[in-house]
């Protein structure tokens, strides 16, 4: 890639399509409550992209707040850290909400809250002691996705990545925890935002926020613009069209820098390296004293909940506890999402872990949660003009009824990454994201079994 | 916990639907059905009432007959009704209506699947059927009720010598034609509303009738006249934007209406027909399929060499 002028754009580049979801942002204005640690935490060995991890333990052995109780040999994994101080109880294994069985750390609390006696602030000289530091802190992409943040930032040598991009975008409805993690924690954010660009020697940072969030722009700009914080005048912050999917990456990514990352290819090939806020800030924190990822904010919220509110909780927190935390059911939940309503997964029981990667939970009642019947395409094109990604989802949907590998691969069935814009614009309320999900996962085992062919 | 629902994303959804769709297509259509029986009287509310009646009993019953599940609650086959009425002229006997509103739901819709398969408009199919069945009853258009004489034989603006009415009659309709095409204004307001409900984006009827004033002034016409006479504003408003035969696509649409524009100036002006929007509507629809597929947009990240 040639090297470009960096500059900071002023407004944000175009990009296509978007549906106009309500936002429903009804607790960005509630401080966070921190809930204290619940009698049992189960936590999974799998909150992660990647190699699942092994459980370190025994049943019986003491664990203390931030104790390594999980781990593996595998380059994409983080390890898994005890969020409360006892005993572990047993060892299991529980199915997550993407259908993913695993192995699960069941650990009884003492209720002290212990940390770690061997806990300490890593040192940092290098990228290298960086890189294992990240490591060691079990962080994980905190936006949703849950890739390993070590592996994202141990950017191939032969890829040249100038800018770093934060996501703050945050535009999936009711949830508001990265919004809070600004208004509550901004001072974390910046000093986190400091320690990449110094490790990794890059340029520019841009800070890309939903104008949705006028409060958390107004405290990011007030660091970033003085000149007492931001002496080397490299981030500034971008406020984008509060447009559901402005934060997807490759959205955000061609939003804040007007780059395309290329099909199948990660943002490092377009010279960025996107981070959520929530996950910088807690790498500062990290920094600091060494307490590795147990806690997370979570956006509590839905029309089956009481008194919707941010909550700080211990990971590995089963869901109905953290209900019961913010007043319980107001009325029968009939679905309960970890998640946001466009992307989010829908749990089959609320006696489910809290994991690293959520950062809400929804519970809706019968009305909301009811299912509309699929029609027939009208053939409006609605969907062609949401998809973020200049797909055709008709077409697509065509080709997987049809099983037909060669078109699915022609129209780039695998660009599509499931935002549900299409779904949600849809008049004939089709399934076209399920649709388009099973097709992908055909065409993989497809693509599999033609290389074992050969 | 009793049980919860367990389903695939997206779990939020827009309010809109089909029959909030049609629903909105049947109240842009008000203003022309309106015009149609002032000009033209009770016989157009009476052809009106006919149409949609015909259709949407003929979609209940095909539904029935192939044991489909039942559509007419969608209110498009009432929409092919209305705007099938409205391509008619007043004076049409009500059983050759009754035999269009069939054939545009029997054989132009149903035989195809039903909503969103047929591949022509079946309004549009349907009145060229029945200008191929019926020539002479589906020309005898008559001037409105205010032209003096009542029910006399009267050319359309389109037949007729160049001159034969002022802009001002031609735009609120006070001339001969089919029962809804006389009044622009009527016609225009409906395609503002659907354009301001974002059930049509304007891109196709804005380029159609673009296409047709510049051509018809490069042919030496006066292109006003052109744009308001004829069935070219229902047609470009109504017809060519039916979501099922127009392409998907953003610069299908485009590709599209110029050629219905270009198609409906060359007829009108070389052909012995007197009217040329329908059968270039009608031509394009059976194009849709291939200018959507030369027109599919290159996917985000796509690679310019890359043809995988």
């Amino acid at each position: 890639m040639e090297k470009q002028k960096l500059f900071f754009p002023v407004k944000p580049f175009r990009t296509n399509g978007g549906a106009k979801v309500p936002h429903r942002k009804n607790t960005s204005d509630v401080q966070s409550a921190v809930m204290p640690s619940p009698k049992t935490v189960t936590i999974p060995m799998q909150q992660h992209i990647g190699a699942p991890c092994k459980p370190v333990v025994a049943v019986g052995d003491a664990v203390y707040v931030g104790t390594v109780i999980g781990d593996s040999d595998a380059f994409v994994c983080a390890p898994i850290h005890s969020s409360v101080s006892g005993t572990v109880k047993s060892i299991t294994r529980i199915t997550l909400p993407g259908g993913n069985t695993t192995e699960a750390v069941v650990i009884e609390s003492d209720g002290q809250d212990t940390p770690d006696p061997g806990l300490k602030p890593p040192v940092v000289e290098n990228l290298q002691d960086f890189l294992k530091a990240v490591r060691d802190s079990g962080l994980v992409g905190l936006g949703g996705a849950g890739f390993p943040a070590h592996v994202k930032l141990n950017v191939p040598k032969d890829k040249e990545v100038d800018t770093l991009l934060i996501n703050c975008a945050e535009c999936e409805p009711y949830i508001t925890a990265d919004n809070r993690e600004v208004i509550e924690n901004s001072w974390a954010v910046m000093s986190g935002i400091y320690a990449v660009t110094e490790l990794l020697g890059i340029e520019r940072v841009i800070i890309g926020i939903e104008d949705n969030k006028p409060e958390a722009i107004r405290i990011l700009k007030e660091i970033a613009d003085n000149e007492k914080y931001d002496p080397k005048d490299i981030i500034r912050v971008l406020p984008l069209k509060a447009s559901y999917p402005q934060g997807a990456e490759k959205v955000l990514i061609k939003a804040c820098t007007g780059r395309e990352v290329p099909a199948g290819k990660l943002p490092a090939d377009a010279g960025c390296i996107v981070m959520n806020v929530t996950s910088v800030a807690f790498l500062s924190d990290y920094l600091k004293t060494g307490m590795p990822l147990v806690k997370k904010r979570l956006t509590i919220d839905g029309s089956a909940v009481k008194d919707p509110k941010n909550v700080i909780v211990p990971i590995g927190t089963p869901i109905n506890e953290v209900m019961e935390f913010c007043g319980g059911y107001k009325a029968e939940p009939c679905k309960i999402l970890m998640g946001g309503p466009m992307m989010g997964l829908a749990v089959s029981d609320d006696t489910l872990p809290i994991l690293k990667q959520n950062n809400a939970i929804l519970a809706f009642d019968e009305k909301e949660a009811r299912l509309t019947e699929a029609t027939d395409c009208i053939r409006c094109g609605r969907c062609v003009s949401a998809c973020p990604m200049r797909l055709v989802p008709t077409k697509l949907c065509a080709d997987v009824k049809l099983k037909d590998f060669e078109a699915m691969q022609k129209h780039q069935i695998m660009t599509c990454m499931e935002c549900g814009s299409c779904a949600f614009s849809c008049p004939a309320h089709r399934h076209i994201v399920q649709t388009i999900r099973l097709g992908k996962s055909q065409l993989r085992a497809e693509l599999m079994k033609q290389k074992g062919d050969k | 916990m009793s049980k919860l629902f367990v389903s695939s994303s997206p779990h939020l959804r827009a309010t809109s639907s089909t029959r909030r769709i049609m629903l909105d297509v049947i109240i842009s259509l008000l203003p022309a059905s309106a015009a149609s029986v002032v000009f033209f009287g009770w016989r157009a509310l009476m052809l009106i009432g006919v149409c949609v009646f015909t259709c949407v009993f003929t979609e209940y019953i095909c539904r029935i007959v192939m044991k489909r599940s039942q559509t007419i609650g969608d209110l498009s086959a009432a929409v092919t009704g209305l705007i099938l009425a409205l391509n008619l002229p007043s004076t049409l006997n009500p059983l050759i209506a009754i035999f269009g509103s069939v054939a545009a739901i029997v054989v132009v819709k149903q035989m195809f699947g039903g909503i969103g398969m047929n591949f022509v408009n079946p309004a549009m199919a349907a009145r060229i059927i029945l200008m191929v069945s019926f020539p002479t009853a589906m020309t005898n258009w008559v001037n409105t009720q205010f032209a003096g004489v009542d029910a006399v034989s009267s050319a359309t603006p389109m037949a007729a010598e160049a001159g034969t009415y002022s802009y001002m009659e031609l735009l609120f309709g006070n001339h001969g034609g089919s029962m809804g095409e006389t009044c622009a204004v009527a016609l225009i307001l409906g395609g503002i509303y659907l354009v301001a409900r974002r059930v049509i984006s304007p891109v196709i009827p804005v380029v159609y009738i673009g296409t047709t004033a510049v051509l018809s002034f490069v042919l030496g016409q006066n292109p006003v006249q052109q744009v308001l006479s004829g069935g070219l504003l229902l047609g470009a408003v109504f017809m060519a934007t039916d979501y099922t035969t127009s392409p998907i696509t953003k610069w299908g649409k485009v590709v599209y209406a110029v050629g219905c524009g270009v198609m409906t100036v060359l007829i009108r002006t070389y052909a012995e027909l007197p009217e040329g929007v329908s059968f270039s509507i009608l031509l394009m629809n059976i194009l849709t399929p291939l200018i959507e597929s030369i027109t599919t947009p290159k996917p985000f990240g796509a690679s310019k060499e890359g043809k995988k």
